[in-house]
């Protein structure tokens, strides 16, 4: 972010700073900056400001503090919800990073290899499910492995692995894991694009002078490509980590908002959703959704802060 | 790498093919059995239709209990002029930040990447009150201001990469000629982004086409629903009636699949020269 903005003022230097602020500058900057400003910025403050508020059923919001987070996290109605949406959320991101990473590392791998026929048309067909919606790919997904359908049996029965089949969408102890695979599949393509760019961006010259110095395939690939691209993979991470813990399309499409077989699918997305609008026989509540939110939030910063000052600075310095 | 082994690259396509099946039978598979019989989709899930099991039933019930021609049309709407918005508004910005020094430059900069990061779904709180202020709930100026401030900071970032890549000699000459800076914006610049609008064009139209919670929250009724929030709500009424679901499934995924396949090229490009920043 830093070294962008410096080599931002650098190229700018044709024109000398002047002493009054230009018009025409402050009328390039005026709709995006007021746009941006009104419905990204002034909501998401907003929506802090909210969560010190309550309010009751005449609508009338009075000052409580930090009284919501505090509900949220040791209110026995609550703080069960909100610590299973997050433990959810977090096995949600895991699996992500394990198996969605790791396929997109592999596959990667493999579509960077020199003179490989047919590269290009593997990496669009792979990438294909990442462009179709949520929503779609969940009902897609629920369809395959509803049982009445039986084709989701009937296939496994064909590589000999019938016996292992089970409602995997409905049971409390598998839900969770078949959700995020479902994501998994879908997303692969974009580490897997973002890997290979960094992948491609090594030069030939080093895996040369690698190999001649006796390096296998495995060496090259543990000491000279994977220290490269690891910049790419803190990106990746940190992609992965803000999409995960603000996920909610896949879950309400499948399990809907009450994120079933009892919560075991809820993350804070759908958490979120229902403290909001309300469900059944809970009635919704703004502030109370602003203070998820604001918890949510948090959680994001906290990540990307991690990722800013702990991660990347270490990343850059390891690959100069 | 020295020279390659064979059976290495037969392992090496096995394996990028089972891998290109995985990913695409599960979207066939609906697309095959969206046109067959009920019968058929049961008793022969992987069989193609043929003269017996060829029907467009589910098709004829999508069309007539749900309007997706409309759904169709609010979606098209919304990501044409969202995209159409983010590029003439995040070009000027990214304009004015990589060509003018100016106090507070590095400043605004920062302030918009924040947005790059931060997800606008959290504020939806206040968003959603705002909107019923402002008279917007159902209606698709909602959806589109949102998702303007939502693309606004990554094509701010993508177009101001690409700026500072056009030699500088066209606009100082012109400069030199007393032409005004919105001309030189308007017919140097911007003719000379239009290869940047497909990268930007990746990063928000495919998250503003596919986006469920937006219009959830903001314009779930009134005809305003995208094709999006349409299947969804069509989907929860007819879960039973596999041709209706299949084939609004298929009508979903169809008109993606051809943009893709016929833009692949330049989507992926896009994609991956992003990457390398």
């Amino acid at each position: 972010m830093t070294d962008l903005t410096a080599s931002r003022i650098q190229s700018a230097d044709a024109v000398p700073a002047r002493s009054r602020f230009p018009i025409h500058i402050a009328v390039f900057l005026a709709p995006a900056l007021a746009i941006y400003t009104l419905f990204s910025i002034y909501p998401l403050i907003d929506t802090i400001r909210l969560s010190l508020y309550a309010g009751d059923e005449t609508g009338a919001r009075s000052f409580v503090g930090l009284e919501n987070f505090r509900t949220l996290l040791s209110d026995p109605n609550w703080s069960g919800q909100f610590w299973n949406a997050f433990r959810n959320n977090l096995i949600f991101f895991l699996i992500h990073m394990v198996v969605q990473n790791g396929i997109g590392l592999g596959l990667a791998m493999l579509l960077s290899l020199p003179r490989l026929t047919g590269g290009s048309v593997y990496r669009t067909l792979i990438f294909l499910p990442t462009m179709l919606s949520v929503v779609i790919i969940g009902f897609i997904w629920q369809l395959i492995l509803n049982p009445l359908w039986g084709i989701a049996p009937s296939l496994l029965k064909a590589v000999g692995l019938g016996s292992f089949f089970g409602p995997w969408l409905g049971q409390e102890s598998t839900a969770l894991l078949t959700v995020s695979l479902i994501s998994v599949w879908q997303f692969v393509g974009i580490p897997m694009m973002l890997i290979y760019a960094a992948l491609l961006n090594i030069p030939d010259d080093l895996l040369d002078a690698a190999t001649v110095d006796g390096a296998g395939p495995f060496s090259v690939f543990w000491f000279v490509r994977l220290p490269l691209i690891l910049p790419t993979l803190g990106v990746v991470s940190i992609l992965t980590f803000v999409a995960n813990f603000n996920a909610f399309d896949l879950i309400y499409a499948i399990k809907g908002a009450l994120a079933g077989p009892n919560f075991s699918t809820d993350i804070l997305g759908t958490f979120f959703y229902r403290t909001f609008f309300g469900f059944q026989l809970q009635v919704g509540s703004p502030t109370m959704g602003a203070a998820v939110a604001t918890a949510m939030l948090i959680i994001i910063l906290v990540g990307v802060l991690i990722y800013l000052f702990g991660v990347q600075r270490r990343l850059q310095r390891h690959t100069f | 790498m020295g020279p390659t082994i064979r059976p290495g690259r037969i392992a090496v396509h096995v394996a990028l093919i089972l891998y290109t099946i995985l990913a695409l039978g599960p979207i066939l598979l609906i697309l095959v059995n969206a046109f067959k019989t009920r019968r058929a989709i049961f008793a022969d899930p992987l069989g193609l239709p043929n003269g017996q099991t060829f029907t467009t039933i589910g098709f004829d019930r999508v069309f007539a209990n749900a309007d997706f021609g409309l759904y169709f049309f609010n979606s098209l709407t919304v990501t044409l002029v969202s995209l159409v918005l983010i590029v003439l508004i995040g070009a000027m910005a990214a304009w004015a930040l990589t060509e003018y020094k100016f106090t507070g430059n590095t400043l605004i900069a920062l302030y918009l990447a924040v947005g790059i990061m931060v997800p606008i779904r959290l504020g939806s709180v206040s968003i959603l009150r705002m909107m019923v202020e402002l008279n917007l709930v159902n209606t698709l100026t909602a959806l589109i201001l949102v998702y303007v401030a939502q693309g606004l900071p990554l094509a701010i970032l993508i177009l101001g990469e690409f700026i500072q890549q056009i030699p500088k000699d066209l606009r100082d000459a012109a400069r030199c000629d007393g032409v005004s800076e919105y001309r030189i914006f308007a017919s140097i610049i911007l003719p000379l982004i239009s290869p940047a609008i497909a990268t930007v064009a990746v990063f928000t139209m495919v998250p503003v086409w596919n986006d469920l919670w937006f219009p959830l929250i903001l314009a779930p009724g009134d005809g305003k629903q995208t094709i999006t929030l349409g299947v969804q709500q069509f989907i929860g009424q007819y879960v039973t009636d596999w041709n209706a679901v299949l084939a609004s499934l298929t009508l979903a995924i169809a008109p993606v699949l051809v943009l893709y396949l016929l833009f692949s090229r330049y989507l992926v490009r896009g994609l991956t020269a992003g990457a390398v920043k």
